[in-house]
């Protein structure tokens, strides 16, 4: 289908042809084409965010809680830096984005023009690909190729920059058949003699532990039922990363809980002493292995990965299958069951017992009040009081969102939505916006933190104007808790700049912007004040007045190894067991 | 249980430095704008090495333009750099000339000498046994173009230094395997 139009309807066509319903940007001088393009039809709803980064974050929360490709569209300049932030949190954690940008017209790129900025060099390190499009012959190709360079392989953000000269250009719009990228063809398949190599070690492991990752969430839901099929099949006990939460239900019988610097004893505990470790999805980031040279040290890794440079990075395994979670479980699944492959069932029962053991040590719990809520408890009610509905949970960064990651518990993929690899603070609130966009019908919960809640604040205007009831639920202990944490634990309690002054009146901030306000500082009237919350038609701001000096327990201090973790219950000066090289740490 | 296994991590091991190695990648790529940037900005962002580059458009019709990169690092965290490599949009194919074995490679660079009398004399017969050719003269100076292994044109430019070595410049390294096929 060949049709003449403008570059600007060529973008909107583009994204009619790739499926997309609703994408989030904030209009300019060199995006107007665009926007004028995007008046003139209803097919496709454009969310106005109140600053860009707000639209690249909820493009993502989009994008995770609907395993679609996340749009948006800013104009050139201070428009596209202001979604550098977005871009590189959906880089490391591997969120399929397309970012449009207006650019300059092309004879006054290179001239320092008003909103002028190198967008494709800023945004390089920071996408997983970008494009400059200098003439309209290349632009529809350049849309199409974007949309499968941003799903395919390992997921990624791509950042299309448009001069306004091509965007009022006329041309030849292609649709979106046969694209196919000239040197871009991520391996999907595993290799066959590796999966009967990997099978092989599975039906020979004594202690064998799945350690998966957001790979399987990003592969789709049909590989957290794969990876939910393999359990059963084999007995293993399973452990998730912070990303990959929600793959394997928390209530299965094999769950360990979250592993990492604040997972469980029991995960991290059959981490340090499997014997065989099956990677799937995940990328041994440093928040999971802890010390590198006493990680997991027994064992034999298989780890299966999309992206080959994942494989040896940071640990060297046994055994690396590139392909893409979906079809390397469902090959080992076949060859399994082909085999008739039986689990070593007399180890594996001890091995259960060691991990019960494990288990007993109970490292999630803490010190309930009856006079002031422990933010675990405001978790835990939460979860118990929306567990029956169709629920999803973004965050902030900080100790708010490991608590929710501890004591939330989730059933299904694509439910819960953080930021992992880059950890910013900002990003819960439009990433609930853009849950909420995907799934109009269902409760979105932004769990945050009263710092990271004023980065990015301002969308509270964009859910009210379309009407998106998300509810945030402030854990406020009026610290940057983790900051403050790792101040008591590593500076001598120096709390430098860590205290949250000045703070708005969080009820009335929500009234300002049009929402409810909640505050609740009685544990006795907790539930109460979140069925309000939930029942409540608006968007929420829940102000949770919380235990102001609670540590985030358990974890592995910085430079220690799986084994080595610090538990509530522990009663030594939890300062003195990092040492000066685990201070150097982050 | 096995016994407990030496630091695994490219970076830990990397910190000895005692098994750092050298590599010649080459790297076919689109010959798109900014594909240099991207490479570059690899290495940089990543901390990787970059010894030498070279990069020219090796088919006109097609687009591609050949980089030859040699690096320095553990085994660990060259696998790694190809890799990485790799996962480029605009690259096609990532080779280590170093593993695959055999590879030839070169370099060329242009040495201006000054001097005069003896210092002339003994330049033009160095050049000679080096079969570097004389591409510009004067009363007082040569410019000698000398094409050969690394450790070749680095031997010529040492031998030059006392003689009235005035400036170099090298191309960096050219590579390409041995035998019939491509890379």
């Amino acid at each position: 289908m060949v049709k003449e139009m403008t570059g600007a309807e060529m973008v909107v066509q583009a994204l009619k042809d790739q499926g997309v319903g609703c994408l989030f940007g904030y209009p300019g001088g060199a995006v107007l084409p665009i926007y004028d393009a995007l008046f003139q039809q209803d097919q496709v709803q454009h969310i106005l965010v109140r600053h860009e980064q707000g639209a690249a974050h909820a493009a993502e929360g989009y994008a995770r809680s609907s395993g679609k490709v996340g749009v948006l569209l800013v104009t050139s300049g201070p428009g596209a830096t202001n979604t550098i932030t977005g871009l590189t949190d959906a880089l490391m954690d591997s969120i399929p984005l397309i970012c449009i940008t207006g650019q300059v017209p092309t004879h006054l790129i290179g001239s320092d023009a008003f909103q002028e900025c190198d967008t494709v060099g800023i945004t390089r390190h920071c996408t997983k690909h970008n494009y400059l499009v200098r003439s309209i012959e290349d632009l529809p190709r350049v849309l199409h190729e974007a949309f499968y360079v941003a799903q395919n392989g390992r997921p990624g953000p791509v950042v299309i920059d448009i001069p306004k000269d091509v965007q009022f250009a006329t041309g030849a719009y292609i649709g979106p058949q046969h694209i196919e990228h000239r040197t871009y063809k991520p391996q999907l398949f595993g290799d066959a003699a590796k999966i009967e190599q990997a099978v092989a070690m599975m039906a020979m492991a004594r202690r064998p532990v799945f350690y998966t990752g957001g790979g399987i969430i990003n592969s789709g839901v049909e590989a957290s039922r794969l990876i939910r099929e393999l359990v059963a099949l084999t007995g293993f006990p399973i452990t998730s990363t912070l990303m990959g939460l929600g793959a394997y239900p928390a209530s299965g019988p094999n769950w360990l809980g979250m592993l990492g610097m604040h997972g469980t004893y029991e995960a991290n505990n059959a981490m340090h002493d499997c014997d065989l470790m099956i990677a799937v999805g995940a990328r041994f980031d440093d928040r999971i292995t802890g010390r590198l040279d006493a990680f997991s040290p027994g064992s034999r890794k298989i780890h299966i990965d999309i992206d080959p440079s994942s494989i040896n990075k940071n640990v060297k395994v046994d055994l690396g299958i590139i392909g893409d979670c979906t079809h390397v479980l469902r090959q080992m699944i076949e060859v399994w069951r082909h085999r008739g492959c039986k689990a070593d069932a007399g180890h594996l029962e001890s091995w259960w017992r060691e991990i019960g053991v494990w288990r007993e040590r109970k490292s999630l719990a803490f010190k309930p009040s009856d006079t002031v809520i422990k933010p675990q408890y405001a978790v835990q009610r939460l979860f118990e009081l929306t567990k029956n509905r169709d629920t999803y949970i973004t965050t902030e960064v900080g100790q708010h969102q490991m608590w929710a990651a501890q004591h939330f518990h989730f059933e299904d993929p694509h439910h819960w939505m953080t930021s992992g690899g880059l950890g910013t603070m900002g990003y819960g609130l439009p990433a609930a916006i853009g849950a909420q966009l995907a799934h109009p019908e269902a409760l979105v919960v932004d769990i945050a933190g009263e710092g990271s809640i004023l980065m990015n604040m301002q969308e509270m205007s964009t859910a009210v104007q379309y009407d998106l009831p998300v509810k945030i639920f402030i854990l406020n202990n009026e610290y940057l808790g983790m900051v403050r944490q790792w101040q008591e634990l590593l500076h001598g309690g120096r709390y430098s700049h860590s205290y949250s002054e000045a703070l708005p009146d969080f009820v009335k901030l929500a009234e300002a912007y049009g929402a409810h306000g909640i505050r609740c500082s009685d544990p006795a009237h907790l539930d109460e004040a979140i069925n309000e919350m939930i029942q409540s038609p608006k968007p929420v701001i829940f102000d949770c007045l919380v235990d102001k000096t609670e540590n985030c327990l358990p974890m592995i201090p910085s430079g220690k190894a799986h084994n080595e973790m610090i538990l509530p219950d522990t009663d030594e000066d939890i300062g003195a067991v990092i040492d000066s090289k685990g201070k150097m740490l982050v | 249980m096995n016994a407990p296994s030496a630091p695994l991590s490219p970076y830990s091991s990397a910190l000895g430095k005692s098994n750092l190695e050298v590599h010649t990648l080459s790297v076919l790529v689109d010959n798109e704008p900014g594909v240099l940037a991207r490479v570059v900005g690899l290495f940089s962002g990543r901390g990787y090495n970059i010894e030498s580059l070279t990069v020219a458009e090796v088919a006109h019709g097609e687009h591609l333009s050949r980089i030859t990169i040699v690096t320095s690092g553990t085994p660990e965290a060259i696998e790694q750099v190809g890799h990485q490599l790799e996962r480029l949009v605009p690259v096609h194919r990532v080779t280590d000339l170093t593993l695959t074995g055999g590879a030839i490679e070169r370099e060329l660079a242009m040495i201006k000498v000054a001097g005069r009398g003896e210092d002339r004399v003994e330049a033009l017969r160095l050049a000679e046994a080096f079969r570097a050719r004389v591409i510009d003269a004067s009363i007082e100076s040569f410019v000698f173009e000398l094409t050969g292994a690394v450790a070749k044109i680095d031997q010529f430019i040492e031998l030059m230094r006392p003689i009235g070595l005035v400036e170099v410049s090298r191309t960096g390294v050219a590579a390409i395997s041995r035998g019939p096929k491509a890379m």
